[in-house]
């Protein structure tokens, strides 16, 4: 079962501990580009691995639990591994050997920022992430988290020169303190009145549905703003694609499901019970979330903001399934609730890949291009084909296309949602259903938003001159996306062990496992409830398809044959064919702007006629920060400067108010 | 147990070699039933196979900047349709590969021949060719919703979201009207013309490049490419017919290994192809081509008969 | 077998109130309203065949005589008249509006659904589809902009009423129907004339042109 000596909690503090000294010696020598990248980082990377698999055998065993005499004298670390964090453990150490094996191949001289600095900061990220994940009290919790904030802020202004990447990041730094405000609450309102703030604590103590509910939309206040679910994902379009790519994998793939693991930690664990219309807030939420994200990220002209949008696409999916996996919980549906549950982790790390693939990937287009506009891409197939190969797997992922695992997840999801009718209440019965319409449509849309990702960035005709010069990605960077490509694979065509490995996670939570309901199914074919019900066999997919392709492919050379001729492409014969003629990243998103213009903030210039040099630019913008921020923030300047006016810089006054304090204090405290 | 399995794999391979090669004759006869609604002389019911015959007989012309991508795309759509032919049951239920998809996984099956055909378009990097691309994902968006909920309905009814036992359990029920089964049969005939490129949503034998949908994307394709991939169309068009035949009307199909009704069920499915497309061509033949953008409001006007299937399903139980 | 039918026809009444919500054209609004009065009258032909109340097969008799015949006949003359059967109308975002109507049906259906636990009709199952047909037939009249579609919605709500009580209670007493009936000609009568004098003040028959009434006060 657990092959190692050591208790899994003592392995994943060293690692920890190792990632910090990998860290900290990366300040020893802090402009070495060589010492960082070929030591350091793949020194991290063999981190990850043993924290991966250390997790995938720890999610069998019985949690473990370790208090750390660190922290205040009376407020020691409790840590706690049980099956829920090592799967995200698991997440962690899979992503971060990924892209620590592709940053050692990545950073170049001169982005901002040294290279010993960025080294500190991407492991004291990586360390602070694994602290939340196996936090077992309040307090480490939120020291953690802040860590993790922190930590990431000094990444995303790696190129702090630039005012929009400093703009970025005072936007997230902003949005990350919000949402903590919002996590102290609620570890507060679920402290009741108990001494301490130890996880086994929060549990304990009883709270009435109100307070329960009240803990609750604090939570989810919190954790989606970390997560960026709506209406806090304003932070997340911006900062993204401010950080170098490596950081922004890490960000998208392991930042957000630190959030994802927070949500389903306080919602299933440290709650008493659950409430079914806490579910039903979340599901519609997290629907929105992932046909708003999806919608914008059609219309993007920035490769890495579509990705960020993307993102919060998924993560809108998983919220949605984790809203399903309550409502079933709360109706005392475990089956389902299993299901659904299943579906919304399976969902968390084929996120994690397939998004820290196309993120890696467009770094290396970045680096070898120099840019990161969509308009003046194209046609990267033919000059960097592992890079394209490789990212066609990340994108066909991400498009939800069997046998690859986006398609698994959200088969599990859809699953979870057609069973559904056979809840007691009624107006649920009829509008869930209705609600897996919208699923679909948000991967339908993905899938139209990495046809245009692919084919704008790789395929068609270069756009620029100077893309005749791009080279192909290192040795590091191909070995880093292709863990990633294998992974999409793997986690596609066996999906039957995640299950077995997801189990012992929904076990505690829900009261139930999948594995006890497939009965003798085999590896072969995955029947999460029951074989007449409903079966996938992506093995027998792949297999169908190739064998065709390889009969088909035979049977033609064979009869027929194989010559080929090359000439110009017949565009229908027109005669000029020009790189400006194929469709642009605007262009591409026109018909979505067109039909669904009612959700996006559309303005335009057209051209005077009269004037002699022409313009015309077309801007999709986010209404919410339109409607929600600025208000907000303008309401915030107005009472900031009515306060402001006790600043004036007479020093009597200020006298004054000193010894005002002293007098009321005086009388006031005996 | 041995034997078994072969008699299964022999039979599953009769069904999928059986609609491949029937999947022309489909096309022609829709061809033919449409030329003789508008009072001329049709080309004949076997054109199709003459034209695959001449183009596989072609040399493939190839841009100068096609990409593997592009060159193997009809392979996998190839392959793709034939895998979608298999799962179906046509002939019979309970093949062998059946299992291997559910109807969400043909939806998914459907989805990657369309991305790679996509794809394949915006290779080239051509207008035409990137204007298909972009017009047929989004068509293709706005109908898989609609797709999902026409399944929905007797999915409900069945339990079960596998088409095996979904045309099992339909298939043996003595006969009812079902109105929410009506429902989702009109809209199953909208989503199929939509996803199939026919009239009113696209031509399908247009010549002007600003009205092509699907024309556009196989513009650069030339040769045995090409005979490949209308090959594919045929095989997803006959494919949906039967899928639409398989809920809607299943009686008439056999049980696995009945080999004394499996003649019979070849016959009731070439009658039931022939009404199909004779209907379809009718259909075809009334309606004119909308603009693109009326083609949000056909699909959503299906996704709504299709969720008022569904409603009406739960709440009349029928 | 009995249930059948009448599900089927309330399952086309629902389609019908649907396509009426989606059409453009005022002419197809006034066939579609026809369609709806055959089904109605079919459906009280099979109730009163299956139940033996006997007064049905008159009530299907009017409602042929007046909804599939004489207001068709009247409503179309009418258009004739004001010249507007070319009229092509804009509605407002026809996938919002088919989003409101499964939004009101999936209300209505949840609204009958302990409302046909207690009756005792064979009927009691079709409820939840006639007061979503009457809820379809007032969102079409709010969401036009030309005076007659407005009428035909009005009309639509009343056929829904009706197919509501039919399935309820098995009809209603007959001197409501011949009332209602009654109320149903003056009120087309009257509209008719109303339409007229609108369009000489406005020449057209746009209902925003009411608006400007509030100018005029003052």
């Amino acid at each position: 079962m657990y092959p190692f000596d050591t208790a899994p909690l003592d392995l994943i503090l060293g690692v920890v501990l190792l990632w910090l000294l990998i860290g900290l010696a990366g300040l020893a020598r802090p402009t070495s580009l060589r010492f960082v990248s070929r030591v350091l980082f793949p020194m991290g990377t063999v981190g990850g691995a043993m924290l991966l698999l250390v997790a995938v055998f720890a999610i069998r065993v019985e949690p473990v639990s370790l208090v750390l005499p660190l922290g205040l004298p009376d407020l020691p670390f409790h840590l706690r591994l049980d099956a829920l964090s090592a799967f995200f453990i698991a997440l962690v150490g899979a992503v971060a050997l990924g892209v620590s094996l592709f940053s050692a191949g990545y950073f170049r001289q001169g982005e901002g920022t040294v290279p010993g600095l960025l080294c500190l900061q991407y492991h004291v990220f990586l360390s602070s992430m694994v602290l939340v994940i196996v936090a077992d009290d309040a307090y480490l919790f939120m020291v953690a988290w802040e860590t993790m904030a922190l930590s990431s802020y000094f990444m995303v202004t790696t190129s702090h020169k630039i005012a929009e990447i400093r703009r970025a990041g005072f936007l997230y730094l902003l949005m990350a303190h919000i949402g903590a405000i919002a996590l102290l609450l609620c570890f507060g309102v679920m402290h009741g009145e108990a001494g301490q703030y130890t996880f086994d604590a929060l549990r304990s103590s009883a709270l009435s549905p109100f307070w329960a509910s009240a803990a609750f939309l604090l939570a989810l206040f919190g954790f989606g703003a970390k997560a960026g679910l709506l209406p806090l994902h304003v932070w997340l379009p911006e900062a993204h694609p401010a950080a170098p790519s490596p950081a922004s994998a890490l960000m998208s793939a392991v930042m957000l499901k630190t959030a994802i693991y927070g949500f389903l930690r306080v919602t299933f664990d440290l709650l008493p019970t659950q409430i079914w219309w806490w579910g039903v807030v979340t599901l519609v939420l997290g629907l929105l979330t992932a046909l708003f994200g999806v919608m914008f990220a059609a219309v993007q002209s920035d490769m890495k903001r579509l990705l960020a949008y993307s993102s919060i696409e998924n993560i809108g999916i998983i919220f949605a399934g984790a809203g399903l996996a309550i409502i079933f919980h709360a109706y005392s549906n475990p089956h389902m609730a299993a299901l659904a549950l299943v579906a919304t982790l399976y969902h968390c790390v084929n996120h994690a890949f397939f998004k820290s693939l196309l993120f890696l990937g467009t770094g290396s287009v970045l680096h070898a291009t120099h840019e990161r506009s969509l308009g003046k891409l194209g046609g990267l197939i033919r000059n960097m084909p592992w890079v394209a190969g490789l990212s066609l797997v990340g994108a066909l992922a991400i498009a939800g296309l069997p046998p690859l695992n986006g398609f698994v997840s959200e088969w599990l999801l859809l699953q979870a949602f057609l069973f559904s009718p056979g809840l007691p209440n009624p107006y649920l019965n009829m509008l869930v259903p209705l609600g897996s319409a919208a699923l679909v449509l948000a991967a339908a849309l993905s899938g139209y938003v990495m046809v245009k990702f692919y084919g704008v960035i790789f395929l068609g005709q270069q756009r620029e001159e100077k893309l005749r010069e791009a080279r192909d990605a290192g040795l590091w960077e191909r070995a880093g996306l292709a863990w990633f490509a294998m992974g999409c694979v793997a986690l596609g065509l066996f999906p039957m062990a995640v299950i077995l490995l997801l189990d012992h996670v929904t076990l505690p939570l829900v009261n139930f496992t999948l594995s006890a309901a497939i009965s003798g199914s085999g590896w072969l074919l995955f029947t999460p409830v029951a074989a007449e019900r409903a079966s996938y066999s992506p093995i027998f997919f792949l297999l169908g398809i190739a064998g065709t392709l390889l009969v088909t492919f035979l049977a033609v050379r064979g009869f027929y044959h194989g010559r080929v001729r090359r000439s110009a492409a017949w565009d229908c014969g027109f005669p000029e064919q020009t790189s400006r003629m194929q469709d642009s990243a605007e262009g591409f998103g026109q018909p979505i702007t067109q039909i669904f213009e009612p959700f996006f903030r559309v303005r335009r210039q057209m051209p005077d006629p009269f004037s002699r040099r022409p313009v015309y630019f077309k801007t999709n913008e986010d209404r919410l920060w339109y409607w929600l921020y600025l208000p907000i923030a303008r309401a915030n300047e107005r009472i900031a400067s009515w306060i402001g006016v006790l600043q004036h810089g007479r020093i009597h006054l200020y006298l004054l108010y000193s010894f005002i304090t002293l007098l009321a204090l005086l009388l006031f405290v005996r | 147990m041995t034997l078994d399995i072969f008699v299964s794999f022999l039979s599953q391979l009769t069904q999928t070699l059986l609609v491949v090669l029937i999947a022309p004759l489909m096309l022609g006869w829709v061809a033919q039933c449409r030329a003789w609604m508008q009072n001329r002389s049709g080309p004949g019911i076997l054109q199709p196979y003459r034209v695959l015959f001449k183009l596989l007989e072609k040399d493939a012309v190839l841009a100068h900047n096609a990409s593997p991508l592009f060159r193997s795309a009809p392979y996998i759509q190839f392959g793709c349709m034939v895998l979608a032919a298999s799962v179906v049951p046509i002939i019979e239920t309970n093949l062998l590969f059946a299992p291997a998809a559910d109807v969400i996984a043909l939806v998914g099956v459907f989805a990657l021949a369309r991305v790679f055909s996509a794809l394949a378009a915006m290779d080239v990097g051509t207008s035409f060719g990137t204007l298909g691309a972009r017009r047929e994902m989004l068509v293709a968006s706005l109908s898989e919703p609609a797709l999902l909920m026409v399944f929905f309905t007797p999915l409900l009814i069945v339990q079960s979201s596998s088409l095996n036992t979904i045309v099992d359990t339909l298939a043996h029920r003595e006969f009812a009207l079902y109105p929410s089964l009506a429902f989702a049969a009109v809209a199953f005939v909208m989503v199929l013309l939509a996803e199939n490129a026919r009239i009113p949503v696209d031509n399908p034998a247009t010549h002007l490049e600003l009205t092509m949908i699907h024309e556009a994307l196989i513009l650069e394709y030339s040769g045995r490419h090409l005979a490949l991939i209308e090959w594919a169309n045929a095989i997803k068009f006959t494919t949906y017919c039967a899928i639409g035949i398989a809920l809607f009307v299943p009686w008439g199909i056999a049980q696995a290994g009945g080999w004394q009704v499996l003649p019979g069920a070849i016959l009731a499915l070439f009658v039931k192809l022939g009404v199909a497309g004779a209907g379809l061509a009718l259909l075809e033949t009334i309606s004119a081509k909308m603009r693109i953008f009326r083609a949000p409001e056909f699909l959503s006007m299906a996704f709504m008969l299709a969720a008022l299937g569904m409603l009406t399903l739960l709440l009349l139980g029928a | 077998m009995s249930a059948q039918l009448i599900n089927l026809m309330a399952s086309l009444m629902l389609l019908i109130a649907f396509a009426m919500l989606a059409q453009r054209r005022i002419l197809s609004l006034v066939y579609l309203f026809a369609w709806q009065g055959a089904v109605l009258a079919v459906n009280s032909l099979i109730v009163g065949w299956y139940t033996g109340h006997h007064e049905l097969y008159l009530s299907a008799f009017f409602t042929v005589l007046l909804k599939v015949i004489a207001l068709p006949m009247v409503l179309h003359y009418l258009i004739r008249r004001l010249g507007i059967q070319w009229d092509v109308e804009t509605l407002i975002n026809i996938p919002a509006t088919m989003l409101a109507g499964i939004a009101l049906v999936v209300f209505a259906f949840n609204l009958a659904l302990p409302i046909s636990q207690l009756a005792e009709t064979i009927t009691r199952g079709t409820l939840g589809i006639a007061i979503a047909v009457v809820l379809l037939a007032f969102l079409m009249m709010i969401t036009r902009r030309k005076a007659v579609p407005q009428v035909i919605g009005f009309l639509a709500m009343e056929n829904g009423l009706f197919f509501a009580a039919t399935s309820a209670t098995y009809g209603m007493p007959m001197v409501v129907e011949l009332g209602i009936l009654l109320d149903v000609i003056v009120g087309v009568l009257i509209l008719g004339i109303f339409f007229f004098q609108v369009r000489e003040a406005f020449d057209s028959l746009d209902l925003k042109h009411m608006e400007k009434l509030k100018e005029s006060e003052s």
